[in-house]
């Protein structure tokens, strides 16, 4: 018997370290050679990390959301066959790996602790239980009565109690039923009432004070988020604007190009429009399109047009660039959005999907809103907000006409953009979407 | 004529008709009901409560007969009696006129217009009625059609001349001699059952491998060996195929694939019933349907807003109670309350001799739905009532959730089981469990001791077995 420890490889170019996000393993697990052991985070891509050998972990080496060093020991498996000292097994398993540095953060090196109390006691291994656990948060599950019913279960009331629920507009289903089987009583009901619609506590009637604290540990992709609006907020001084554009006529035109398009070309949404507007309005005010680099002093402003896409996924906020858009159509922007949208929705888009962007949009759809302040995805120098459409009454000057309304709320770097600047660039944003025909026009 | 506005129109003056009539206009609902033939539907004329007229005069006519030539263990001797078939058929349709005035009533007293006549309708809310006086135009805001359904007709064996449905047998005023019933179902059985009781040579047709198909064999087994002791012919897996050339006999593919000839007087086609979807002017609005029934939702909405159906027209069970339980419903919906179809089970009654009771689920609709069960069984044979009445066939059988002893379903065969259907529906619609069923007192002595006695049979003690 002998011991292999597995290291965090090299996950990406240039990357030193990784943030673990996710145990798929735990301690007496027996694994074979590519199941995967982890789930660590780099930038913003995640990684998978597989055994290289058949074993049993006996050690975790971090717990979810510590940084870990590339080359840190990560997992301990107690192996068939192999040296008899811990350290040398590992030694020779990780021979393709070469010796990595220390590691560079604080995090990590607090991770490499426990690695080295379990080398110290080598002889009994699968006792030294680690310090490391890798449960998950366990939210308290709020107490119910009775037995929970079983999806899909149907409901045990008589008579008379559904035609109360119904006609008091309750849906039975919310209703944990204390009598037997499960039976929901007319007692059910009123405590149901009593105590509103959401569940609480049996037993008391009432308004209650819930006092639980529910720790959430931000790891992964959160973090990540967290930490970038930190920079973004800390560090720019932001200029928000906010201006509004009547869409009607563009709102007409991708109604007719909807309904003409090749089966082949996507649904347009309104993001195309925007994003050939904005090009045409970069190569007028270019310096909205750039990369600040305020530690050596230099914007970087860019010719190609990259365009971030903020988009909300299951996991949070990710924001998957569309490149070059000055060279892309208006289908081929729509079809790109499309592919990068899903991509980020299902954790398939790529770590260079995801970075490289000059200029951000960002939109809640639906949920969008009159205004927003849009917080600059730094270090780009501007971010365009698209606001709800809505029909509002616009005067003409001589009548009322109900016109779609929507507002552009941007924000830019006060820094390197000057407020005139700003304006000028979505006054022709505005131009261009008003007259949308003039988005096609070649100068 | 004068067009009619109302709040709501009920088209059919079925037990779905009236029923929804009546509460719609207990409710103050501004109510009209067009009815082409007597108030009441198949139900009250020619289905029902017709049958179970003829079906009691039967059963009494046989339990006399037995009495004769003091075979009687019951040590009652009579003389052979004698049947005027006229008078009992006059006696029914007494029964039957009686209720025809009582619906009236009830509708007149709750308000409701009644109009005369065969609706039609001209679009979702205009209905134009032939009425004997020219054509009458309703206009309403909410219609529900009730229309109902009526007995199949076999395309190689139609209707006329020896060949009747269930409507013409319970108007036969002379008993066939030899009758052949072309279907094993329910009604079949029941009018089958009756006319061998009264005295004729009967016969059953029936192409499936056994007769009540729908239910198990276990219920089934005591009206076979009744039918057997009446002396009815039962062939199972034989197809009709038409009228002899001469007209006296029927013609059958026995399941030997023999051809037969079966001599009749009467053949009885009783295979089924279909939604009656012509003749109201269904092309005119075009609903949805669901097979050969109107689709509804939860709340009996067609596919058209403002247009309601209840009943037959709308799907199986096609039974008088959920027809009555949908009028009810879809009444109160359009007074303004919130309702909608949340019905637990549909209790089904076979009167034939034994009568067989369904409840819920059967053992094997609850094993195809993924649950461990409990079954408990009590026989009649050991019921003191049943066995005071000569009624010791049959049984109550009762299927439970193993887990928490839930009620699913209950079913019984024996004599006189029917009146438990209330004690079953209740079971089940209140969410009962077999400790329920088994703590609560059954009269002594009643044949619904054998009720409680299954549901102790489920626990693992029942006492008197």
């Amino acid at each position: 018997m002998g011991e292999h420890v597995i290291k965090l490889p090299d996950v990406g170019e240039g990357v030193a370290e990784a943030e673990l996000v996710e145990w798929h393993v735990k301690i007496g697990d027996l694994v074979r050679e590519d199941t995967l052991l982890a789930a660590v985070m780099t930038d913003k891509a995640t990684v998978e990390i597989p055994s290289p050998v058949d074993g049993e972990i006996i050690w975790l080496g971090a717990e979810i959301g510590d940084v870990v060093a590339v080359g840190s020991p990560l997992i301990r498996l107690k192996v068939e066959g192999g040296a008899d000292k811990a350290e040398d097994a590992a030694d020779t398993a990780a021979k393709p790996e070469e010796k990595q540095p220390e590691p560079v953060s604080v995090d990590a090196s607090k991770a490499e602790k426990p690695v080295e109390k379990a080398a110290s006691a080598p002889a009994k291994p699968a006792a030294s239980a680690p310090p490391a656990k890798a449960a998950a948060p366990s939210p308290a599950r709020p107490m119910t009565s009775g037995a929970p019913r079983a999806e899909g279960e149907r409901t045990i009331a008589s008579p008379a109690v559904r035609l109360r629920a119904r006609e008091a507009g309750l849906d039975l289903r919310q209703i944990s039923g204390t009598g037997p089987a499960g039976r929901i009583s007319h007692e059910d009901i009123d405590a149901f009432i009593a105590r509103g619609l959401q569940a609480a506590p049996v037993g008391t009637k009432g308004l209650t004070q819930n006092t639980a604290v529910e720790d959430i540990k931000i790891v992964g992709l959160r973090r990540k988020i967290a930490e970038k609006m930190s920079v973004s907020k800390s560090r720019i001084p932001h200029i928000t604007y906010v201006e509004e554009i009547d869409v009607t006529a563009l709102e007409d035109l991708r109604a007719a190009l909807n309904k003409a398009k090749r089966p082949d070309q996507p649904k347009l949404s309104l993001l195309p429009f925007l994003m050939r507007a904005m090009v045409k309005a970069i190569a007028d005010q270019p310096n909205v399109n750039a990369i600040f680099d305020d530690e050596a002093g230099i914007v970087h402003q860019y010719g190609g047009v990259h365009i971030g896409i903020a988009a909300q996924t299951p996991g949070g906020l990710m924001v998957p660039v569309v490149r070059h858009a000055e060279a892309r159509d208006i289908w081929d922007c729509g079809a790109e959005v499309n592919r990068l949208a899903d991509a980020a929705k299902t954790g398939t888009a790529t770590r260079e999907e995801l970075s490289g962007s000059t200029i951000t949009i960002t939109s809640l759809g639906a949920m969008g809103g009159v205004a927003t302040t849009p917080v600059i995805n730094h270090p780009e120098v501007a971010i365009v907000g698209v606001n709800k459409i809505m029909v509002r009454p616009m005067w003409d000057g001589t009548q009322f006409l109900p016109r779609k309304m929507m507002n552009l709320s941007s924000s830019f770097d006060h820094r390197v953009v000057d407020g005139w600047d700003a304006a000028v660039f979505i006054q022709r944003i505005k131009t261009l979407l008003e007259t949308p025909a003039m988005i096609f026009i070649e100068s | 004529m004068k067009d009619i506005s109302c709040k709501l129109l009920v088209i059919g003056a079925g037990p779905g008709g009236y029923v929804c009539a009546i509460r719609a206009g207990q409710l103050g609902v501004d109510t009209v009901i067009v009815e082409a033939e007597k108030p009441g539907g198949t139900c009250l004329n020619v289905g029902c409560i017709p049958s179970k007229a003829l079906i009691h005069a039967a059963e009494e006519f046989e339990k006399v007969s037995h009495m004769a030539g003091a075979k009687s263990p019951l040590g009652i001797s009579v003389e052979a009696p004698k049947l005027d078939l006229a008078k009992t058929i006059a006696w029914k349709n007494g029964i039957v006129g009686r209720l025809n005035s009582g619906v009236t009533g009830l509708l007149k007293k709750a308000k409701v217009k009644i109009v005369h006549g065969r609706a039609k309708f001209r679009d979702g809310k205009t209905v134009e009625v032939e009425t004997e006086t020219g054509t009458q135009i309703i206009r309403a805001e909410t219609v529900v059609i009730a229309t109902g359904s009526a007995p199949v007709e076999l395309p190689f064996l139609p209707f006329g001349g020896p060949v009747i449905s269930s409507t013409d047998a319970l108007a036969l005023t002379k008993l066939p001699e030899r009758l052949v019933v072309v279907g094993g179902g329910y009604i079949g059985l029941e009018l089958g059952i009756a006319f061998a009781k009264l005295g004729s040579k009967v016969t059953v047709v029936e192409a499936e491998a056994r007769i009540l198909p729908q239910y198990d064999s276990e219920l089934t087994r005591p009206v076979s060996k009744r039918l057997g002791e009446l002396g009815v012919t039962v062939l199972t897996g034989a197809k009709a195929k038409g009228l002899s050339s001469k007209g006296d006999a029927l013609v059958i593919e026995t399941s030997g694939s023999e051809e037969q000839k079966l001599s009749a007087d009467k053949i009885l086609v009783t295979v089924g019933r279909k939604p009656v979807m012509e003749g109201w002017g269904l092309e005119e609005i075009d609903l949805d349907r669901a097979g050969k029934f109107l689709r509804i939702d939860d709340q009996c909405r067609t596919s058209m807003r403002g247009v309601y159906a209840i009943g037959d027209v709308t799907g199986e069970p096609m039974l008088a109670h959920r027809a009555m339980a949908q009028g009810e419903m879809v009444a109160e919906i359009v007074a303004g309350n919130k309702r909608s179809w949340d019905k637990r089970c549909i209790p089904a009654v076979c009167f034939t001799d034994p009568e067989i009771v369904t409840a819920g689920l059967s053992p094997e609709e609850a094993r195809a739905q993924g649950r461990e069960i409990k079954i408990g069984q009590f026989p009649f044979a050991a019921n003191g009532r049943a066995m005071t009445m000569l009624g010791e066939e049959g049984f109550v059988r009762v299927v439970a959730r193993a887990d928490n002893h839930l009620v699913l379903g209950i079913q019984a065969v024996g004599h006189g089981v029917s009146e438990l259907s209330t004690a079953f529906g209740l079971a089940i619609e209140m969410g009962a469990r077999l400790e329920d069923i088994a703590g609560t007192i059954h009269a002594h002595p009643t044949q619904g001791e054998g009720f409680q006695e299954a549901a102790l049979k489920a626990l693992g003690h029942a006492l008197h077995i």
